[in-house]
């Protein structure tokens, strides 16, 4: 066992109270008061655990205590159904420090599916978020959805038929999301204003766009950036946009792999990106006017390191698409870029294809694009492992972006 | 640690027992540990099912209150013998540990439920009471309940009693949990003064703006009556600590940035919240206006407020839209 792990084994063995306890919850009638009462009347450290079968829940669902882990019998055989829910904003709402989710489903909830808001150094692992009517305008926005939080694990999870984004990771940092599988949802994995991301080793599939990476202005945390996206499937992302006009997802083309918007420091490699029919790897400024003076519409020091871009840009959904495609000899390049900020960078040993917009500012539109092949220019990141009092040139990517090991541990004990 | 609670609660109730019956306050219900099973635990009035307070326990009401399906609502605060609330200026009275908020619902000419807020040493805390069809007992109901209803309007309804965590969702800031009612800006002079005359408040703030009272709004300008609506049902959430500070909406009284109110702002995390549109407000458009839409649904994942609420509040809705509509474009 490495030290590390040992370290961390032994500091959990620490934090957990001694009175630690399992409180079982079978599903059946009465579900809902039966199961919130539990989650409400577990002390830091117990498990709620539930049983397999089908809860039948009629309210929003949350969980307010530290270090409680709530424990299903596996994501097929433990489901929250929330087809009746009357009220609330999402299906199971987490409010509290290190809480574990792992092995239930969470099923057609009116809102969010699993939402947790300023909770710390969670857990989901193999959870599942399924809206069962496919991808439709009604289903809620985000099946996994952790927002301003330090301390993000999503492992093993499986989300399909979010209006917006499968697992949506906001306004966080240390984060890790890995060997997921997002699939029919508009987006399915999207890290969007937050910082210290590793999106690693996700099945990724007929999303209307793959994996994204926002930042967005009038928010209380911006500046999102520090993000490597790694080892990825993203194939044939081409279902139709249905999300609710007026959500930034609902601008995303459909067939979009990759796309990076007004972040900094990310760094894309070791990624399979197959059959995306608009774009490969979108690399963007922030479309819209805004205000904000504290926010940073531009991409920069955004790497391209080796990745497979196979195929795509086929079927490219962009004004004038068609002529576009004729205009570069049946598909467009891999990688699209609008022409602002800092172009993407190659950093690894294929030579990758790219077209810009030049659009001539931020904020304008199509109609001023003056579309060209571009040639990635190509160096190493200059990759910071800050010392000790050492000022960070914020730029710049970490060699290690993610969540903190402890959580690893917790997932897989 | 079930068991623990257990115990404590029952012994909370054995000291229910022991004082004399509802004449005076439970001081030991209110500061210490556990959740008591009925709110006569806490001794609160002489007379429950008529509401009459017990000594100590002081009537009050709020400027613009939150609308909850058109309720009547009884609130009472209480404060230990000998103890004073401070002052804040505009906003929250300090209150000392061991005080009690205390806020009874009343539909179908029936009290439904009595939320109370209990000052403890380790902060407030915040439970749920459910009245019996014969009101002559309400249970704690920590899990919250759903009621077959029907509104003033006679509009059938499934009312939510708020679980204790749902109690939270409102009343938290940051980590802790607080009032939302007794601000001092949303308190009027009148009732301020006397409960400074009674000796129970350290001083009469001074308020800088005063929340209208709701009663008087067909004679005020749209801006401050919706202003104040906004503030009492959505600004517990939507403020920079609330539940929702990542939707960067700030709909507090004294917050006058256009775009945290929501002019122009496009959503972050809306869904289908968005019901189409761009912006949470736009002047001038009160039908093209997300602020609008969520007001005026009723649709889990949709409807804002998201807890509190199953039918939507007439007056509010023509606050909102009279203020956008007056808005410069």
């Amino acid at each position: 066992m490495p030290a590390t792990l040992i370290a961390a084994a032994t500091a959990l063995a620490l934090a957990a109270p001694a009175y630690a306890k399992v409180i079982p919850v079978p599903a059946g009638e009465n579900a809902q008061a039966r199961l919130q009462e539990a989650l409400i009347l577990a002390a830091p450290g117990d498990v709620v655990e539930l049983g397999a079968g089908r809860f039948v829940l009629t309210d929003g669902l949350s969980l307010d205590v530290k270090g409680v882990t709530v424990r299903g019998a596996g994501m097929d055989a433990t489901v929250l159904d929330f087809s009746g829910q009357k009220g609330a904003g999402e299906g199971l709402l987490v409010t509290s420090d290190e809480v574990t989710l792992r092995d239930f489903a969470v099923e057609n909830t009116k809102g969010d599916g699993i939402k947790s808001k300023g909770a710390d150094n969670i857990v989901y692992y193999r959870v599942r978020v399924t809206w069962t009517g496919g991808p439709k305008t009604t289903n809620g926005a985000y099946g996994i959805y952790p927002v301003s939080s330090t301390g993000v694990l999503v492992d093993g999870c499986k989300v399909s038929g979010a209006s917006d984004a499968g697992i949506y990771v906001g306004q966080s940092k240390a984060i890790t999301v890995r060997y997921n599988f997002v699939e029919n949802n508009v987006a399915g994995i999207e890290i969007e204003n937050s910082r210290d991301a590793l999106v690693a080793d996700n099945f990724v599939t007929r999303n209307t766009g793959g994996i994204l990476v926002f930042d967005l202005p009038n928010l209380p945390v911006m500046g999102g950036g520090n993000v490597r996206i790694t080892g990825n499937l993203v194939i044939a992302n081409d279902t139709p946009n249905f999300a609710p006009k007026g959500n930034i997802v609902a601008g995303v083309p459909r067939g979009t792999g990759l796309m990076v918007m007004a972040n900094e420091g990310v760094v894309i490699e070791r990624n399979k990106v197959i059959d995306n029919p608009t774009a490969a790897v979108m690399v963007v400024a922030y479309p819209n006017a805004f205000s904000d003076t504290k926010y940073n519409p531009l991409p920069r020091r955004v790497f391209l390191g080796t990745n497979d871009l196979l195929r795509g840009g086929n079927d490219p959904q962009l004004p004038g698409g068609d002529q576009l495609k004729a205009a570069f000899g049946g598909a467009l390049p891999p990688v699209m870029w609008d022409g602002l900020g800092d172009g993407p960078i190659a950093s690894g040993n294929v030579i990758e294809f790219g077209w810009t917009l030049n659009l001539p500012r931020q904020g304008a539109g199509f109609d001023q694009a003056k579309p060209a092949r571009f040639q990635l220019p190509q160096h190493q990141p200059t990759y910071i492992v800050p010392q000790p009092g050492q000022k960070i040139e914020r730029s710049e990517p970490s060699p290690n972006p993610g969540a903190p090991a402890a959580l690893d541990v917790r997932a897989r004990p | 640690m079930r068991l623990l609670a257990g115990g404590i609660l029952l012994a909370a109730a054995a000291v229910a027992v022991a004082a004399p019956q509802g004449r005076v306050v439970n001081d030991a219900a209110i500061a210490g540990a556990g959740f008591p099973a009925t709110l006569d635990a806490f001794g609160f009035f002489t007379n429950a099912a008529t509401q009459r307070p017990a000594a100590g326990v002081t009537p009050y009401r709020i400027q613009t209150p939150l609308w909850s399906d058109g309720a009547e609502k009884l609130r009472f605060v209480y404060l230990p013998a000998g103890t004073k609330a401070k002052a804040q200026g505009d906003g929250l009275l300090d209150l000392p540990v061991g005080s009690a908020l205390i806020k009874t619902f009343k539909l179908e000419g029936r009290l439904t439920e009595t939320r109370v807020l209990l000052h403890r040493a380790e902060g407030w805390v915040a439970l749920p009471y459910q009245w019996n069809r014969e009101q002559t007992e309400a249970r704690l109901a920590l899990a919250g309940a759903r009621l077959e209803l029907k509104t003033p309007q006679g509009q059938a309804i499934s009312y939510a009693i708020p679980n204790k965590n749902q109690c939270k969702e409102c009343h938290q800031q940051q980590d802790a949990v607080v009032p939302i009612g007794p601000k001092a800006r949303n308190l009027s002079l009148a009732w301020l003064t006397s409960f400074y005359k009674a000796g129970k408040l350290d001083a009469v703030p001074q308020v800088s703006a005063r929340v209208p009272l709701w009663e008087d709004r067909a004679k005020l300008a749209a801006a401050p009556v919706a202003r104040g609506w906004l503030d009492s049902n959505c600004a517990h959430c939507h403020n920079p600590a609330g539940s929702a500070s990542n939707s960067g909406l700030d709909l507090r009284w004294e917050q006058s940035d256009p775009i945290a109110l929501g002019i122009n702002k496009r959503p972050v995390a809306a869904g289908r919240g968005s019901g189409g549109f761009e912006f949470d407000v736009v002047p001038g458009h009160p039908d093209k206006s997300i602020m609008v839409y969520r007001m005026g649904s009723l649709e889990g994942g949709i409807s804002m407020p998201e807890v509190g609420r199953a039918s939507v509040d007439p007056d509010g809705m023509v606050a909102v839209t009279k203020w956008i509509l007056e808005m410069k474009r």
